[in-house]
């Protein structure tokens, strides 16, 4: 039986990979065009190409309050990153106002970003080894650390109540699934395309706890106060803004915006308008 | 320009969404006929209450997006005190969501059957019953098999819908490998391709079928 089945996948396998070739057969020339365009596109820097537009595109979060919300009322994004976007333009091209905003998610911004349908992403994004070989980052932009959402009176008051028999909701592609699979082996996670659905799943009572990091989770107990941020942070989560590899000078302009935010004390403005509280310097 | 690293190193996540995608399916197939045809069997009854009720299924089911369906299982029912995981809420909202296609096709095709046909079976003696089961359904049933075919690849389709609530299923496991590795182009069209594997067949044996049947007449 087990023999059988072995020869069963290996004969899919092949099947897969004679329909996948015909497939890739048929798009080849659309393939071909798209990589062109690219190339032509790296002869000139991002940056230049930014100043050029006079907007920058930047991506960011619609679903996650403190960072980037929308407002349904008024149609308005609004949060942390976007602040830190408007800042950006500013030191840029000079106008706080130039400020295209794009929807991501945690599963669509390095897509978005390696296909150039944006600038930037400014979305609660942890800098990571893995991430690095797909994107550069900017330095650090905000700090965080992973933490959990339940449902006030729940048995869960940290990291040590989680066990195997817990689920844990998350976000598709978010790094918190890794820390606490790596804390908690065998723990059972469903992941959501999204914040809002996964937030949605726990509150339809379809897992115990919900995790990723507490900044966007302090957001959503703020949302609905039947919820509550327990324990400790258990990671360190440093937000980098993404850009696509090998743009160094896009970096360097916005490293020096982040530096002059800083110094200026408009990145501690900012940090208390959303936060409520001042940031923690190192 | 395709990544073959991403199928053979993600091979088992692939199989284990394959695999469920496969069971929601047959699950979801044999429920939807089911339903299906007990609810085309309501709106041609001389009764007019369950025709009524088969009306407003159908119109109801089918003039919304199959997400809300599938959201109402997985969101909506706990508030009601029925909790049910992922894989079987969007099973479940799969079933509904397809019976309202299958009923109508059903209906369909009995009601294509000319009245004449009932008329001269039943006046040469042929119960409600005989009449159905030799001289109505045999005929109806070549004209109900392309619409039905469709519906079923529709069905398999429409599976992909319970990687919203976690259910699992082959776009599930497809979606966490592209965010995993950010291999996206390449991830999602080695997830068609398993959608060919159990589309195509149907595709071809439903084609086979209707050309058999219609030698038959």
């Amino acid at each position: 039986m087990k023999k059988r089945s072995k020869k069963m996948s290996s004969a899919l396998l092949a099947g897969i990979v004679s329909v996948t070739a015909l497939l890739s057969a048929c798009t080849s020339t659309g393939g071909g065009t798209s990589a062109s365009g690219g190339s032509t596109d790296a002869a000139a820097s991002q940056l230049d190409a930014i100043k050029e537009r006079g907007t920058l595109v930047v991506g960011v979060k619609y679903d996650t309050k403190l960072f980037g919300l929308k407002d349904p009322a008024s149609g308005d994004v609004e949060g942390f990153d976007i602040d830190m976007a408007h800042a950006l333009a500013k030191s840029i091209l000079g106008d706080e106002s130039k400020v295209e905003l794009k929807e991501v998610t945690s599963k669509t911004r390095i897509p978005m970003l390696n296909n150039g349908d944006i600038d930037m992403v400014i979305a609660t994004m942890t800098i990571t080894d893995a991430r690095k070989k797909e994107v550069d980052f900017s330095d650090v932009y905000f700090q965080a650390g992973q933490s959990l959402l339940v449902k006030k009176g729940s048995s869960i008051t940290g990291i040590d109540d989680v066990t195997a028999d817990t689920t844990i909701m998350a976000a598709k592609g978010a790094t918190s699934i890794d820390n606490i699979e790596a804390k908690v082996p065998g723990v059972k996670v469903l992941q959501f395309d999204n914040y809002q659905d996964a937030f949605n799943a726990l509150k339809a009572g379809q897992g115990d706890a919900l995790t990723t990091d507490d900044a966007i989770l302090y957001g959503m107990a703020a949302q609905d106060p039947n919820y509550e941020v327990v324990g400790e942070p258990f990671s360190d989560e440093p937000y980098g803004i993404a850009i696509k590899k090998g743009e160094t000078t896009l970096v360097e302009a916005v490293n020096k915006g982040l530096a002059d935010l800083k110094s200026d004390g408009q990145y501690n403005e900012i940090y208390k308008k959303w936060i409520g509280k001042e940031p923690v310097t190192n | 320009m395709l990544d073959f690293s991403i199928l053979t190193e993600h091979f088992p996540d692939y199989m284990a969404g394959f695999l469920n995608t496969i069971k929601a399916s047959v699950f979801a197939l044999i429920g939807s006929f089911i339903l299906g045809t007990i609810i085309a069997v309501m709106r041609i009854s001389k009764y007019r209450v369950l025709r009524a009720v088969g009306a407003v299924y159908v119109e109801f089911i089918r003039n919304i997006p199959i997400l809300i369906v599938v959201l109402f299982f997985f969101l909506g029912l706990p508030s009601l005190g029925v909790r049910l995981d992922g894989f079987t809420a969007g099973t479940l909202g799969l079933t509904v969501y397809t019976a309202a296609f299958i009923a109508e096709a059903i209906r369909a095709g009995i009601q294509s059957v000319p009245q004449g046909q009932s008329e001269a079976a039943r006046s040469s003696g042929m119960s409600y019953m005989q009449t159905m089961q030799h001289v109505i359904l045999p005929q109806a049933i070549k004209l109900v098999i392309p619409p039905l075919s469709n519906q079923f690849i529709n069905l398999i389709k429409n599976s992909s819908v319970l990687t919203i609530v976690a259910g699992l299923d082959l776009m599930y496991f497809a979606d966490i490998i592209s965010s995993d590795t950010y291999v996206t182009f390449s991830t999602y069209i080695f997830a068609a391709a398993f959608y060919l594997v159990l589309t195509l067949p149907l595709s071809f044996a439903a084609l086979a079928l209707e050309k058999r049947l219609a030698r038959s007449a």
